[in-house]
């Protein structure tokens, strides 16, 4: 049986970090580290502790994650 | 945490997955027009229950049969149902997990029903080379990613496309464990692979886009543009260096003859 993998993901911001790095809720649970993409930062994409987002992983590192997406 | 296996303990798990092995000859065996997915699931459940041992799927995060039948675009985790039959002109592919003396085993075959277009054929014979790319690979000091680049290279550079989202794993006593093997990644990243540790490597491979929709019962994966979609799956062992195959091909190739991939 194929294991699902996390690469693309939602979660919801629970704390915000020094230099640009979030704690990202995982809707499975995890809490991972995650940092916000150099696109998001360039449009001046402002995210809050309890935002929604969208998480990139990758299956070679679970604790960490690239924020690609803040919903409205 | 990856769990390194002894000797004794290897050789238990090749145990579990010669059961599943011979399980999907038995499948093998009725697979034809006009049988319903849910015969095999019955099939394959009694045949493990006749070896002592356990439907390894079954109750696994709520997975309500025994095996998974995934047929034509649908990728991996079909739960069989009375009401699909099969067709002249299918694949199916079934993946199998048995557990007895506390280990897991699990293996996976796509099957041909009936007459099946070349250029589908090509898909299957394709991925299960693929398959045998990624073994070879899974030496001691070699990278996950040196299988995942095995599999990735072989498969699109014939224009095939590799499934991301499901990956294989390790197995052992838990059907699931660490590390993730992915089906596709770069030489020399990941995990440094060593003797004693026992993975599942399973590519999936669409004929179309790579893009999976999972469906609303929870499980079933599906391609999004719903061309077909093969995978096979073995479990090795790393051992003195070398890959060992757990699970075999061998029963099931008896019982196809030459109808065999």
């Amino acid at each position: 049986m194929a294991k699902q993998t996390a690469i693309e993901q939602d979660g919801k911001i629970i704390e915000a970090l020094s230099n640009a790095m979030f704690r990202v809720e995982l809707e499975n649970g995890h809490v991972i580290t995650a940092h916000i993409s150099g696109k998001m930062r360039m449009h001046y994409i402002k995210i809050l502790p309890g935002d929604k987002v969208k998480v990139e992983m990758s299956p070679y590192d679970l604790s960490k994650g690239r924020i690609s997406f803040r919903y409205k | 945490m990856i769990f390194l296996k002894s000797d004794e303990e290897i050789e238990l798990l090749r145990i579990s997955n010669q059961i599943v092995a011979k399980t999907l000859a038995e499948v093998a065996k009725i697979i034809a027009p006009g049988v319903s997915t849910e015969q095999l699931n019955k099939i394959a459940d009694e045949f493990i229950r006749d070896n002592k041992g356990v439907p390894g799927f079954l109750g696994y995060s709520g997975y309500p049969k025994s095996i998974c039948t995934s047929v034509n675009d649908q990728v991996v985790h079909g739960i069989p149902s009375d009401k699909v039959f099969l067709e002249d002109g299918d694949i199916i592919s079934v993946d199998c997990g048995v557990y007895i003396n506390g280990f897991h085993g699990d293996s996976a075959y796509t099957f041909c029903v009936g007459n099946v277009k070349p250029e589908i054929v090509d898909l299957l014979r394709t991925t299960k080379e693929s398959l045998y790319k990624g073994i070879e690979q899974a030496q001691e000091g070699k990278r996950l990613g040196d299988i995942g680049n095995a599999v990735q290279s072989y498969c699109e550079d014939r224009g095939y496309s590799v499934v991301r989202e499901m990956i294989g794993h390790g197995v052992g006593r838990n059907l699931h464990e660490a590390p993730e093997v992915p089906n596709y990644g770069r030489k020399g990243n990941g995990t440094m692979l060593k003797s004693g540790m026992t993975i599942a490597i399973e590519p999936m491979i669409n004929l179309g886009s790579r893009n999976l929709v999972f469906e609303k019962d929870g499980w079933t994966t599906r391609t999004i543009d719903r061309k077909p979609s093969a995978h096979f799956e073995h479990s090795i062992a790393i051992r003195r260096g070398k890959a060992d195959i757990l699970s075999s091909f061998d029963y099931i190739e008896q019982v196809l003859g030459n109808k065999a991939i």
